[in-house]
C-alpha cells in the first residue's frame, strides 16, 4: 500500500541536508509520495528504510503482462474498488477459447474471424486481445497442432490450458520466446507447472476452490521464482463470481494481502448458458476480472462488451472530449445547415456519424460544454445561449456560410429565445432530441 | 493459511418502499412489491442479509408506440395496441411491476385527456394484479393535469407517479400525498442534484418511504459510466448515513438502450455490429446488469428476452453463494 508523505518522512534521515535538491526532508518525502522523484536522490537513507519503501511501492495487485510477437495484454496494478475514487487502469484482456478436439482448419477459420475483428467506437478501433487454446483431447501432439493452427492465423497473446504439464510443454513449442499464460497450476500439479513456467518465463494461472487454498498455492509457487500469477478462485455464477472478485480485490487493496495480489481470470462460458455469457462477462468487466475468456465469439456480443470495457475504464476525472470548433461533414457549402452540439465525445460522434451516414453536407458547431452531453451540460449551465453565441463568433461561422441559421438540439429547445437575443439576425431552429433522428430532420425540415 | 475477509460495517441503510396495495390495504393489487432495505453494497451476502431482490418492471405505453424499434413491436405483437392486453402479456412474461407511460396524443392524434388517462390506468389495473407505476408524457403541464386525475381516481392503490423533476414536482407530490401514492424523483446523473430533489420533496411533508429515486443513466456506449458511478456514490453515501440518499433506486435500461442506434436500427450500420436482434438484447441486458451491480433496486426493461435473462441473473445474485 502506498505510504503517505508523512510516513515516508519518518523513514528518511530527517537532517535537512538539502543534497537531494529539496530544502527539507519533508519536502522530499512529499515529492516521493507523489512519485515525482526517486529515492536514490537521497545519499543517506538507510538500507532498512530502502527495503520498507520498496515494499510499500510494490503495487497491491501485481501487473501481469502476456506477450507475443508485437502484442501485449496487461492486467493488474489497480488501486481502487470504485472507479470514481480514481480510475481503473488496465482493461481486462478479452480472450476467445478454442478446443484442441476441433479440426485445425475449423480452429483457423474461427480464430481468423475473431483475430481480424475490429469495431470503431467514438473514433477508437477496438479488437479482441488474444486466444485461449484448451486441451480436451489429452494428446500433447494434438494440443501442439491446435496451438500451431492458432499461430498461423493470429499473432495475439495466448492462454494455454491443461492441467497436465507435459501437454502444456508440447503446446509451448510452437510459441517459443513468447509470454503466454499457462493455465494452470492446482494443488496436485503445482511443482511441475511452476518449473515449466520458470523455465519458459511465462505467466501461470493458479486454480483452487477456496481463497485459503489459492493463497497457499501462490506462496509455494513464488518460492520457485514464478511471480507473474493469475488467480482462478472458481466462481462461475453471477453470485459467486461477484463475491470472490470483490473479496480478492478488497484483500489486496485494504489489507495489502500479497498472496492474493494478482489479477483474476474469469470464464463466463463455464456457467453453461450461452445466452447468459455476455452478461457474466459484463459483470466480470465491472467487478474486477483481469482476464476474461469467452467460449462464444460473435460481433453482436463482443461489440457491446468492448464498449462496456471502454466505458468502465474511462478516467472519471477526464471526460472524453473533442476539440470545440466548426467541423465540416460531407464537404458542406456555404448554404448548408449549421448544427449545434457539445464537445462530449460520445455526443459528438453520435451526431457526426448520423450526419456522415446520411450523406447530407452540414457544418457541425461543437461548443465547449466542458466535455458534457447536451442535457447534462445544459443542467450544469455549461451549454447555454451565451456559450453557443460565443462559439458562433469564435469560430467565425458567419464568414463560412451564406444563410444565418443554426439548429439546436431538441433537448435545449428552451434556449431558442435567448439565443435569438444573443445572435440578432440569425434564424434559430430546433432539431430532434436524439442524434438518430437528425438525418430525417435534415431531409424534411431543412 | 487462514484469511480474514475484509467486511464493511455501514452505519446507514437504504429505506424500503412498498409499491401497490392489496384489497386489505385499500387497493386492488393481487400482490405488492417491496424494494430497498439494503444494509450493504449490492449482493454482498457475506456481510449481511440482502432483504429484497431487485425488481424487474416492464415498460408499456397507453397506445401503440410507433416510434419504438421494430424489434420491440414485433416481439410483443398485437398486444401493444391496448395497454390492458400489453400489461397482461408483460405479467405473463414474468414482470414484477408494470411501468406505463402516458402519451401526449392518442392514436387519432387528439391530446390525451385526463378521462382518457384514467381509463387507460383503470384498464391496466383490471387486467393485471401487478403494482403499477404511471408516468406522464414528460411535459410539465400535461403531466400534472393527467397525473392528478389518475391519482384521484386510484386513491389508495399505492401507484408510483412520475416523473418528479426539479422544475416540476409540487403538483405530483401533492396529489400523491393526498391519495396515498408513491413518486419517482428523477435527476440527471449527479449525487447532489438527486439529494436536492429528495430534500425538496420531503420538505413538502411527503414520507421518504414513498419516494423512488431515479438518478438517470446512460445506455451502454452513451454515458453509462456516469450513471454507474453516480449510483455507486449515491449508494455509498446512503450506507455512510446520508439520509437524503437512502432511497431505493429505479433506472431505465430499457428506455436508454432502445434509444441507441445499436438497438433501434438494423440497416445501414457497420458489419462489425453483428446480428441486430441479438445485439439489441445484449445492449439492453448489458446496460441492465451493469446498473444492478451499481445498486439498482428497480430496472425497467422493454424486451421479454431481456427480462428472462435479467431474471436469471438476479436469481443467481440473490442466492447466497457457497463460497461466502
Amino acid at each position: 500500500m502506498a505510504l503517505s508523505g508523512i510516513q515516508i518522512y519518518k523513514l528518511l534521515p530527517q537532517t535537512n541536508c538539502k543534497e537531494c535538491g529539496f530544502p527539507t526532508c519533508l519536502a522530499f518525502a512529499m515529492k516521493l509520495a507523489a512519485k515525482q522523484v526517486e529515492l536514490t536522490a537521497c545519499p543517506y537513507v538507510s538500507e532498512e528504510s530502502k527495503a520498507q519503501l520498496a515494499e510499500s511501492s510494490t503495487p497491491p495487485i501485481r501487473l501481469v503482462a502476456l506477450k507475443s510477437n508485437g502484442y501485449e495484454v496487461k492486467s493488474g496494478n489497480e488501486i481502487v474498488l470504485f472507479r470514481h475514487e480514481k480510475t481503473f487502469y488496465n482493461k481486462p484482456g478479452l480472450f476467445f477459447r478454442v478446443l484442441d478436439s476441433e479440426n485445425p482448419e475449423a480452429i483457423k477459420a474461427k480464430i481468423a474471424a475473431a483475430d481480424q475483428y475490429s469495431v470503431n467506437y467514438v473514433g477508437i478501433d477496438l479488437t479482441m486481445d488474444g486466444f485461449a487454446v484448451a486441451s480436451v483431447s489429452g494428446d500433447p501432439a494434438k494440443f501442439a497442432n491446435a496451438v500451431s493452427a492458432v499461430r498461423q492465423v493470429s499473432k495475439r497473446p495466448l492462454i494455454l490450458m491443461s492441467r497436465n504439464p507435459d501437454i502444456l510443454a508440447a503446446g509451448l513449442r510452437p510459441v517459443d520466446g513468447e509470454t503466454p499464460l499457462l493455465y494452470g497450476a492446482d494443488a496436485s500439479n503445482w511443482e511441475a507447472m511452476a518449473d515449466l513456467a520458470a523455465q519458459h518465463k511465462t505467466a501461470l494461472g493458479v486454480i483452487a476452490p477456496t481463497l485459503e487454498g489459492l493463497a497457499d498455492l501462490t506462496e509455494k509457487i513464488k518460492t520457485k521464482g514464478v511471480e507473474d500469477l493469475v488467480l482462478d478462485p472458481g466462481g462461475r455464477t453471477f453470485g459467486s463470481g461477484l463475491t470472490l472478485g470483490t473479496q480478492i480485490r478488497r484483500l489486496s487493496l485494504k489489507k495489502n494481502f500479497r498472496p492474493l495480489g494478482y489479477p483474476v481470470i474469469a470464464f463466463p462460458g463455464d456457467a453453461g448458458d450461452p445466452s447468459l455469457e455476455p452478461m457474466l462477462a459484463a459483470q466480470a468487466i465491472a467487478k474486477y476480472a483481469g482476464f476474461i475468456v469467452l467460449d462464444n465469439f460473435s460481433p453482436e456480443a463482443v461489440y457491446p462488451l468492448l464498449v462496456l470495457r471502454q466505458n468502465i475504464y474511462t478516467d472519471p476525472q477526464k471526460p472524453i472530449q473533442v476539440l470545440p470548433g466548426l467541423y465540416e461533414i460531407n464537404n458542406p457549402k456555404p448554404e448548408d445547415p449549421v448544427l449545434v452540439t457539445t464537445n462530449f465525445s460520445i455526443t459528438y460522434f453520435s451526431v457526426a456519424n448520423e450526419v456522415e451516414g446520411s450523406g447530407l453536407p452540414a457544418w457541425l458547431l461543437v461548443t465547449d460544454a466542458e466535455g458534457m452531453s447536451v442535457l447534462t451540460a445544459w443542467a450544469a449551465g455549461k451549454f447555454d445561449a451565451e456559450r453557443i453565441a460565443k462559439a458562433v463568433k469564435e469560430f467565425n461561422v458567419a464568414e463560412k456560410i451564406s444563410r444565418k441559421r443554426v439548429v439546436l438540439p431538441g433537448h435545449v429547445a428552451v434556449l431558442s429565445g435567448e439565443l435569438e437575443e444573443e445572435l440578432p439576425g440569425w434564424e434559430i431552429r430546433v432539431g430532434p432530441r436524439e442524434a438518430v433522428d437528425v438525418p430525417a430532420f435534415m431531409k424534411t425540415a431543412l | 493459511m487462514p484469511i480474514e475477509i475484509p467486511t464493511d460495517k455501514w452505519p446507514g441503510s437504504v429505506r424500503s418502499a412498498t409499491i401497490g396495495a392489496t384489497a386489505d390495504q385499500g387497493g386492488s393489487r393481487a400482490r405488492t412489491v417491496t424494494v430497498g432495505g439494503e444494509k450493504t453494497l449490492p449482493f454482498m451476502h457475506f456481510e449481511t442479509e440482502i432483504p429484497n431482490p431487485p425488481i424487474i418492471a416492464v415498460e408499456i405505453r397507453d397506445r401503440r408506440p410507433d416510434d419504438w424499434s421494430p424489434l420491440l413491436l414485433q416481439v410483443w405483437g398485437e398486444v401493444i395496441n391496448d395497454p390492458a392486453t400489453w400489461a397482461q402479456a408483460a405479467e405473463q412474461a414474468g414482470a414484477d411491476l408494470i411501468q406505463m407511460t402516458l402519451s401526449l396524443v392518442d392514436q387519432a392524434g387528439n391530446p390525451t385527456t385526463p378521462q382518457g388517462a384514467v381509463a387507460s390506468v383503470k384498464a391496466v389495473l383490471s387486467a393485471t394484479g401487478l403494482p403499477l407505476l404511471v408516468y406522464g408524457p414528460g411535459q410539465a403541464e400535461v403531466d400534472n393535469e393527467l397525473l392528478v386525475a389518475v391519482a384521484e381516481a386510484t386513491k389508495g392503490e399505492r401507484l408510483g407517479l412520475g416523473l418528479c423533476e426539479d422544475k416540476n414536482y409540487r403538483t405530483i407530490v401533492a396529489t400523491a400525498l393526498a391519495n396515498g401514492h408513491l413518486v419517482t424523483a428523477r435527476t440527471p446523473m449527479d449525487v447532489n442534484l438527486a439529494k436536492q430533489l429528495n430534500i425538496l420533496i420531503s420538505d413538502m411533508g411527503f414520507p421518504m418511504d414513498r419516494i423512488l429515486m431515479d438518478p438517470t443513466t446512460g445506455a451502454l456506449g452513451y454515458g453509462i459510466e456516469y450513471g454507474y458511478s453516480a449510483m455507486e456514490r449515491l449508494r455509498l453515501a446512503a450506507l455512510q448515513g446520508d439520509g437524503m440518499t437512502q432511497l431505493p433506486m429505479i433506472v431505465t435500461p430499457g428506455f436508454e438502450a432502445w434509444k441507441t442506434k445499436e438497438s433501434k436500427v438494423g440497416a445501414g450500420v457497420p458489419e462489425a455490429w453483428g446480428d441486430w436482434a441479438a445485439r439489441a438484447v445484449n445492449w439492453e441486458t448489458l446496460t441492465c446488469i451493469t446498473l444492478l451491480e451499481s445498486g439498482a433496486d428497480i430496472v425497467v426493461l422493454r424486451h421479454p428476452e431481456s427480462l428472462r435473462r435479467v431474471r436469471a441473473a438476479i436469481q443467481d445474485l440473490m442466492a447466497v453463494p457457497q463460497v461466502a
